[in-house]
Protein backbone atom coordinates (compact mmCIF):
# COMPACT_ATOMS: atom_id res chain seq x y z
CA UNK A 1 0.00 0.00 0.00
CA UNK A 2 2.68 2.20 1.56
CA UNK A 3 4.13 1.74 -2.57
CA UNK A 4 1.04 2.39 -4.12
CA UNK A 5 1.23 5.60 -2.17
CA UNK A 6 4.78 6.66 -3.21
CA UNK A 7 4.25 5.79 -6.63
CA UNK A 8 0.99 7.88 -7.37
CA UNK A 9 2.66 11.10 -5.39
CA UNK A 10 5.61 11.00 -7.13
CA UNK A 11 3.94 10.63 -10.22
CA UNK A 12 1.74 13.64 -9.63
CA UNK A 13 4.67 15.58 -8.72
CA UNK A 14 6.36 14.66 -11.90
CA UNK A 15 3.58 15.27 -14.04
CA UNK A 16 2.35 19.07 -12.32
CA UNK A 17 5.83 20.07 -11.29
CA UNK A 18 6.09 23.21 -13.05
CA UNK A 19 8.10 26.62 -12.20
CA UNK A 20 11.65 24.83 -11.13
CA UNK A 21 12.87 22.74 -8.15
CA UNK A 22 11.56 25.28 -4.81
CA UNK A 23 7.53 24.45 -6.68
CA UNK A 24 8.46 21.08 -6.55
CA UNK A 25 9.82 21.00 -3.36
CA UNK A 26 6.90 22.37 -2.21
CA UNK A 27 4.82 19.72 -3.69
CA UNK A 28 6.50 17.32 -2.30
CA UNK A 29 5.74 18.60 1.48
CA UNK A 30 2.25 18.65 0.46
CA UNK A 31 2.47 15.11 -0.67
CA UNK A 32 4.43 13.73 2.10
CA UNK A 33 4.11 15.79 4.94
CA UNK A 34 0.78 17.22 4.85
CA UNK A 35 -0.89 14.47 3.06
CA UNK A 36 0.61 11.43 4.06
CA UNK A 37 1.82 12.63 7.31
CA UNK A 38 4.90 10.19 6.62
CA UNK A 39 7.42 12.85 8.05
CA UNK A 40 7.71 16.15 10.38
CA UNK A 41 7.99 19.30 9.05
CA UNK A 42 11.59 19.21 10.67
CA UNK A 43 12.79 15.92 9.46
CA UNK A 44 11.40 17.35 6.07
CA UNK A 45 13.43 20.36 6.36
CA UNK A 46 16.72 18.14 7.43
CA UNK A 47 15.94 16.12 4.24
CA UNK A 48 15.77 19.34 2.38
CA UNK A 49 18.97 20.64 3.47
CA UNK A 50 21.01 17.59 2.65
CA UNK A 51 19.78 17.51 -0.27
CA UNK A 52 20.99 20.96 -0.93
CA UNK A 53 24.35 20.15 0.19
CA UNK A 54 24.55 16.99 -1.96
CA UNK A 55 25.38 16.83 -5.61
CA UNK A 56 22.77 16.10 -8.50
CA UNK A 57 19.23 17.36 -9.08
CA UNK A 58 17.78 18.51 -5.62
CA UNK A 59 14.47 16.98 -6.98
CA UNK A 60 16.33 13.72 -7.42
CA UNK A 61 17.78 13.86 -4.46
CA UNK A 62 14.44 14.53 -1.84
CA UNK A 63 12.67 11.88 -3.84
CA UNK A 64 15.42 9.18 -3.35
CA UNK A 65 15.38 10.50 0.12
CA UNK A 66 12.08 10.15 1.22
CA UNK A 67 11.55 7.64 -0.47
CA UNK A 68 14.33 5.73 1.98
CA UNK A 69 12.61 7.39 4.83
CA UNK A 70 9.35 6.29 4.34
CA UNK A 71 9.87 2.62 2.29
CA UNK A 72 13.19 1.61 2.58
CA UNK A 73 15.40 0.98 -0.32
CA UNK A 74 12.56 -0.05 -2.74
CA UNK A 75 10.60 3.17 -1.72
CA UNK A 76 13.93 5.31 -3.16
CA UNK A 77 14.05 3.35 -6.29
CA UNK A 78 10.15 3.58 -6.62
CA UNK A 79 9.67 7.42 -5.84
CA UNK A 80 13.05 8.40 -7.89
CA UNK A 81 11.48 5.90 -10.75
CA UNK A 82 8.06 7.90 -10.63
CA UNK A 83 9.23 11.14 -10.53
CA UNK A 84 11.44 10.81 -13.80
CA UNK A 85 8.71 8.37 -15.43
CA UNK A 86 6.34 11.11 -16.86
CA UNK A 87 9.45 13.60 -18.21
CA UNK A 88 10.39 10.20 -20.43
CA UNK A 89 6.95 9.75 -21.43
CA UNK A 90 6.26 13.75 -22.72
CA UNK A 91 10.01 13.53 -24.58
CA UNK A 92 8.26 12.23 -27.38
CA UNK A 93 4.80 14.67 -26.98
CA UNK A 94 6.51 17.83 -26.54
CA UNK A 95 9.43 16.69 -29.61
CA UNK A 96 5.93 16.86 -31.57
CA UNK A 97 4.27 19.67 -30.64
CA UNK A 98 6.29 22.09 -28.24
CA UNK A 99 9.35 22.88 -30.58
CA UNK A 100 6.87 23.70 -33.22
CA UNK A 101 5.11 26.04 -31.57
CA UNK A 102 7.32 27.67 -28.55
CA UNK A 103 6.39 30.83 -29.96
CA UNK A 104 2.63 30.23 -29.31
CA UNK A 105 0.54 32.50 -27.82
CA UNK A 106 -1.41 30.29 -26.02
CA UNK A 107 1.48 28.32 -24.60
CA UNK A 108 2.99 31.51 -23.79
CA UNK A 109 0.37 33.14 -21.83
CA UNK A 110 -0.39 29.83 -19.84
CA UNK A 111 3.30 29.81 -18.99
CA UNK A 112 3.39 33.54 -17.51
CA UNK A 113 -0.12 33.27 -15.75
CA UNK A 114 1.28 30.04 -13.54
CA UNK A 115 4.20 32.21 -12.21
CA UNK A 116 2.08 34.12 -9.61
CA UNK A 117 0.39 30.60 -8.78
CA UNK A 118 3.32 29.34 -8.00
CA UNK A 119 4.87 32.15 -6.31
CA UNK A 120 2.11 31.40 -4.02
CA UNK A 121 3.13 27.44 -3.55
CA UNK A 122 6.44 28.28 -2.88
CA UNK A 123 5.30 30.87 0.11
CA UNK A 124 3.00 28.13 1.44
CA UNK A 125 5.70 25.90 1.77
CA UNK A 126 8.12 28.28 3.73
CA UNK A 127 4.90 29.24 5.84
CA UNK A 128 4.23 25.91 7.19
CA UNK A 129 7.52 25.47 8.04
CA UNK A 130 7.84 28.22 10.51
CA UNK A 131 6.55 26.03 12.99
CA UNK A 132 7.45 25.74 16.81
CA UNK A 133 9.70 22.58 15.47
CA UNK A 134 11.75 24.85 12.75
CA UNK A 135 11.89 27.60 15.66
CA UNK A 136 12.58 25.54 18.79
CA UNK A 137 13.40 28.78 20.84
CA UNK A 138 11.02 30.90 19.75
CA UNK A 139 9.11 33.36 22.03
CA UNK A 140 9.11 36.72 23.79
CA UNK A 141 11.53 35.43 26.89
CA UNK A 142 13.57 33.25 24.99
CA UNK A 143 16.78 34.15 23.02
CA UNK A 144 15.15 33.80 19.10
CA UNK A 145 18.08 32.53 18.15
CA UNK A 146 16.38 30.63 15.55
CA UNK A 147 15.01 33.76 14.06
CA UNK A 148 18.00 35.19 13.71
CA UNK A 149 19.40 32.46 11.98
CA UNK A 150 16.26 32.98 9.25
CA UNK A 151 16.67 36.39 8.99
CA UNK A 152 20.36 36.58 8.49
CA UNK A 153 19.93 33.96 5.87
CA UNK A 154 17.26 35.64 4.31
CA UNK A 155 18.83 38.57 3.74
CA UNK A 156 22.02 36.90 2.32
CA UNK A 157 20.55 34.39 0.30
CA UNK A 158 17.90 37.36 -1.37
CA UNK A 159 20.38 40.20 -1.71
CA UNK A 160 23.66 38.62 -2.42
CA UNK A 161 25.03 35.83 -4.64
CA UNK A 162 26.04 33.45 -1.25
CA UNK A 163 25.67 29.74 -2.20
CA UNK A 164 23.28 28.09 -0.39
CA UNK A 165 25.46 25.74 0.74
CA UNK A 166 27.49 28.09 2.74
CA UNK A 167 24.76 29.53 4.60
CA UNK A 168 23.30 26.07 5.79
CA UNK A 169 27.08 25.37 6.66
CA UNK A 170 27.06 28.54 8.76
CA UNK A 171 24.03 27.74 10.52
CA UNK A 172 24.90 24.02 11.17
CA UNK A 173 27.86 25.51 13.41
CA UNK A 174 25.64 28.22 15.10
CA UNK A 175 23.41 25.23 16.08
CA UNK A 176 26.06 23.32 17.12
CA UNK A 177 27.59 26.63 19.26
CA UNK A 178 24.45 27.75 20.93
CA UNK A 179 22.77 25.02 21.42
CA UNK B 1 26.99 2.21 -29.02
CA UNK B 2 29.72 4.19 -28.50
CA UNK B 3 27.86 7.55 -28.14
CA UNK B 4 25.65 6.41 -26.07
CA UNK B 5 28.02 5.19 -23.35
CA UNK B 6 29.75 9.10 -23.93
CA UNK B 7 26.31 9.97 -23.03
CA UNK B 8 26.39 8.36 -19.91
CA UNK B 9 28.98 8.58 -18.87
CA UNK B 10 28.91 12.48 -19.25
CA UNK B 11 25.83 13.16 -18.14
CA UNK B 12 27.19 10.92 -14.93
CA UNK B 13 29.86 13.37 -14.25
CA UNK B 14 27.93 16.26 -14.40
CA UNK B 15 25.41 14.17 -12.03
CA UNK B 16 28.02 13.39 -9.58
CA UNK B 17 29.88 16.70 -9.37
CA UNK B 18 27.30 19.79 -9.97
CA UNK B 19 26.47 20.99 -6.33
CA UNK B 20 23.07 22.69 -6.21
CA UNK B 21 21.91 21.01 -9.78
CA UNK B 22 19.13 22.93 -12.08
CA UNK B 23 21.19 25.77 -13.59
CA UNK B 24 24.62 25.55 -12.21
CA UNK B 25 24.53 22.52 -14.44
CA UNK B 26 23.98 24.01 -18.07
CA UNK B 27 27.09 25.75 -17.43
CA UNK B 28 29.04 21.91 -17.33
CA UNK B 29 26.36 20.14 -20.05
CA UNK B 30 27.24 23.11 -22.78
CA UNK B 31 30.85 22.68 -22.66
CA UNK B 32 30.60 18.95 -22.49
CA UNK B 33 28.33 18.47 -25.46
CA UNK B 34 28.51 21.71 -27.53
CA UNK B 35 32.29 22.69 -26.57
CA UNK B 36 34.36 19.30 -26.11
CA UNK B 37 32.58 16.58 -27.61
CA UNK B 38 30.43 18.77 -30.31
CA UNK B 39 27.54 16.89 -30.65
CA UNK B 40 25.41 20.12 -31.03
CA UNK B 41 25.53 23.40 -31.96
CA UNK B 42 25.85 25.91 -29.45
CA UNK B 43 22.81 27.85 -30.95
CA UNK B 44 20.89 24.45 -31.26
CA UNK B 45 22.11 23.47 -27.45
CA UNK B 46 20.06 26.99 -26.37
CA UNK B 47 16.91 27.24 -28.30
CA UNK B 48 16.39 23.71 -26.65
CA UNK B 49 17.00 24.24 -23.14
CA UNK B 50 14.71 27.88 -23.30
CA UNK B 51 11.57 24.48 -24.18
CA UNK B 52 13.35 22.45 -21.67
CA UNK B 53 12.75 25.18 -18.84
CA UNK B 54 8.87 25.45 -19.56
CA UNK B 55 8.37 21.38 -18.77
CA UNK B 56 7.50 20.22 -15.85
CA UNK B 57 9.49 17.57 -13.35
CA UNK B 58 13.51 17.87 -12.71
CA UNK B 59 15.17 20.31 -14.69
CA UNK B 60 18.49 18.50 -14.84
CA UNK B 61 16.59 14.76 -15.78
CA UNK B 62 14.57 16.81 -18.75
CA UNK B 63 18.09 18.36 -19.85
CA UNK B 64 19.50 15.29 -20.09
CA UNK B 65 16.57 14.11 -21.85
CA UNK B 66 16.48 15.89 -24.54
CA UNK B 67 20.60 16.54 -24.97
CA UNK B 68 20.79 12.70 -25.46
CA UNK B 69 17.50 12.64 -27.65
CA UNK B 70 19.01 15.35 -29.74
CA UNK B 71 22.26 12.97 -30.22
CA UNK B 72 21.05 9.61 -30.08
CA UNK B 73 17.33 9.07 -30.07
CA UNK B 74 15.40 7.36 -27.29
CA UNK B 75 18.87 5.29 -25.98
CA UNK B 76 20.47 8.34 -25.61
CA UNK B 77 18.00 9.75 -23.97
CA UNK B 78 17.80 7.29 -21.26
CA UNK B 79 21.41 6.36 -21.17
CA UNK B 80 21.60 10.43 -20.81
CA UNK B 81 19.12 10.62 -17.93
CA UNK B 82 20.54 7.19 -16.15
CA UNK B 83 24.09 9.07 -15.84
CA UNK B 84 22.13 12.04 -14.45
CA UNK B 85 20.25 10.26 -11.46
CA UNK B 86 22.60 7.73 -10.85
CA UNK B 87 24.86 9.36 -8.63
CA UNK B 88 22.38 11.31 -6.83
CA UNK B 89 20.48 8.16 -5.39
CA UNK B 90 23.89 6.11 -4.35
CA UNK B 91 25.37 9.03 -2.92
CA UNK B 92 21.34 10.09 -1.24
CA UNK B 93 20.78 6.38 -0.57
CA UNK B 94 24.46 6.50 1.91
CA UNK B 95 23.77 9.68 3.43
CA UNK B 96 20.36 8.05 4.35
CA UNK B 97 21.41 5.18 5.59
CA UNK B 98 23.59 6.92 7.86
CA UNK B 99 21.64 9.86 8.99
CA UNK B 100 18.66 7.82 9.81
CA UNK B 101 20.41 6.21 12.15
CA UNK B 102 22.81 9.39 13.86
CA UNK B 103 19.41 11.70 13.63
CA UNK B 104 19.31 11.11 17.12
CA UNK B 105 22.67 11.84 18.18
CA UNK B 106 22.98 15.05 20.15
CA UNK B 107 26.08 16.93 18.36
CA UNK B 108 23.89 16.07 14.57
CA UNK B 109 20.71 17.13 16.69
CA UNK B 110 22.41 20.92 17.64
CA UNK B 111 23.79 21.11 13.93
CA UNK B 112 20.27 20.33 12.53
CA UNK B 113 18.39 23.08 15.21
CA UNK B 114 20.57 25.88 13.48
CA UNK B 115 20.22 24.50 10.29
CA UNK B 116 16.68 24.40 9.88
CA UNK B 117 15.66 27.85 10.62
CA UNK B 118 18.10 28.18 7.64
CA UNK B 119 16.17 25.97 5.08
CA UNK B 120 13.14 28.44 6.16
CA UNK B 121 14.86 31.23 4.46
CA UNK B 122 16.19 29.46 1.16
CA UNK B 123 12.55 28.23 1.03
CA UNK B 124 10.90 32.07 1.42
CA UNK B 125 13.45 33.75 -0.74
CA UNK B 126 12.48 32.06 -3.95
CA UNK B 127 8.83 32.88 -3.61
CA UNK B 128 9.30 36.55 -2.95
CA UNK B 129 11.84 36.63 -5.57
CA UNK B 130 8.92 34.86 -7.94
CA UNK B 131 5.95 37.36 -6.54
CA UNK B 132 8.34 40.27 -8.04
CA UNK B 133 9.62 38.34 -11.03
CA UNK B 134 5.68 37.75 -12.22
CA UNK B 135 4.80 41.58 -11.92
CA UNK B 136 2.43 40.72 -9.57
CA UNK B 137 -0.02 43.65 -9.12
CA UNK B 138 -3.73 44.41 -7.55
CA UNK B 139 -5.14 42.84 -9.63
CA UNK B 140 -3.16 39.46 -10.28
CA UNK B 141 -2.63 39.61 -6.61
CA UNK B 142 -5.97 37.15 -6.57
CA UNK B 143 -3.78 34.21 -8.03
CA UNK B 144 -1.32 34.14 -5.06
CA UNK B 145 -3.41 34.77 -2.91
CA UNK B 146 -6.06 32.50 -3.53
CA UNK B 147 -3.69 29.18 -4.07
CA UNK B 148 -2.30 30.72 -0.55
CA UNK B 149 -5.35 30.53 1.20
CA UNK B 150 -6.84 27.34 -0.27
CA UNK B 151 -3.39 25.07 0.33
CA UNK B 152 -2.69 27.24 3.72
CA UNK B 153 -6.10 26.56 5.44
CA UNK B 154 -8.27 24.21 2.97
CA UNK B 155 -5.57 21.99 2.20
CA UNK B 156 -6.38 21.76 -1.22
CA UNK B 157 -3.49 19.77 -2.85
CA UNK B 158 -0.88 22.17 -5.29
CA UNK B 159 -1.56 19.35 -7.91
CA UNK B 160 -5.31 20.69 -8.30
CA UNK B 161 -4.05 24.06 -8.53
CA UNK B 162 -1.84 23.96 -10.92
CA UNK B 163 -4.43 21.57 -13.04
CA UNK B 164 -7.14 24.61 -12.57
CA UNK B 165 -4.29 27.12 -13.43
CA UNK B 166 -3.54 25.23 -17.12
CA UNK B 167 -7.19 24.54 -17.44
CA UNK B 168 -7.92 28.22 -16.85
CA UNK B 169 -5.32 30.24 -18.27
CA UNK B 170 -5.80 27.76 -21.80
CA UNK B 171 -9.73 28.61 -22.07
CA UNK B 172 -8.79 32.02 -21.50
CA UNK B 173 -6.07 32.34 -24.08
CA UNK B 174 -8.40 30.70 -26.91
CA UNK B 175 -10.73 33.17 -25.67
CA UNK B 176 -8.95 36.25 -26.61
CA UNK B 177 -7.42 35.17 -29.30
CA UNK B 178 -10.78 34.24 -30.84
CA UNK B 179 -11.74 37.39 -30.20
CA UNK B 180 -8.70 39.29 -31.46
CA UNK B 181 -9.38 37.57 -34.84
CA UNK B 182 -12.94 38.28 -35.24
CA UNK B 183 -11.96 42.02 -34.05
CA UNK B 184 -9.44 42.13 -37.29
CA UNK B 185 -11.43 40.46 -39.50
Amino acid sequence: MIYFQLFWAYLKIGIFGFGGGYAMLSMIQFEIVDHYGWMTLEEFADIVALSQMTPGPVGINMATFTGYTVGGFWGSMLATLSLVMPSLLLLVFVLKFLFKNKDNFIVKSTLSSMKPVIAGLIFVAALQMMNPGNFTDFGLHQNNISVIICAVSFVAVFFTKINPILLIIASGLVGYLVY
Amino acid sequence: MKIVWQLFITFFNIGAFTLGGGYAMLEMVERAVVTKRQWIAKDEFWDMITIVQMLPGVFAVNTALYTGYKIKGLRGAVAACLGAIIPSIVIILLIAVFFLDYKENPVIERIFRGIRPCVVALILSPSIKMFINAKVNWKTAIFPIATIVLIYFFKVSPVYIILATIIGSVSFAFYSQNRLNKSKS
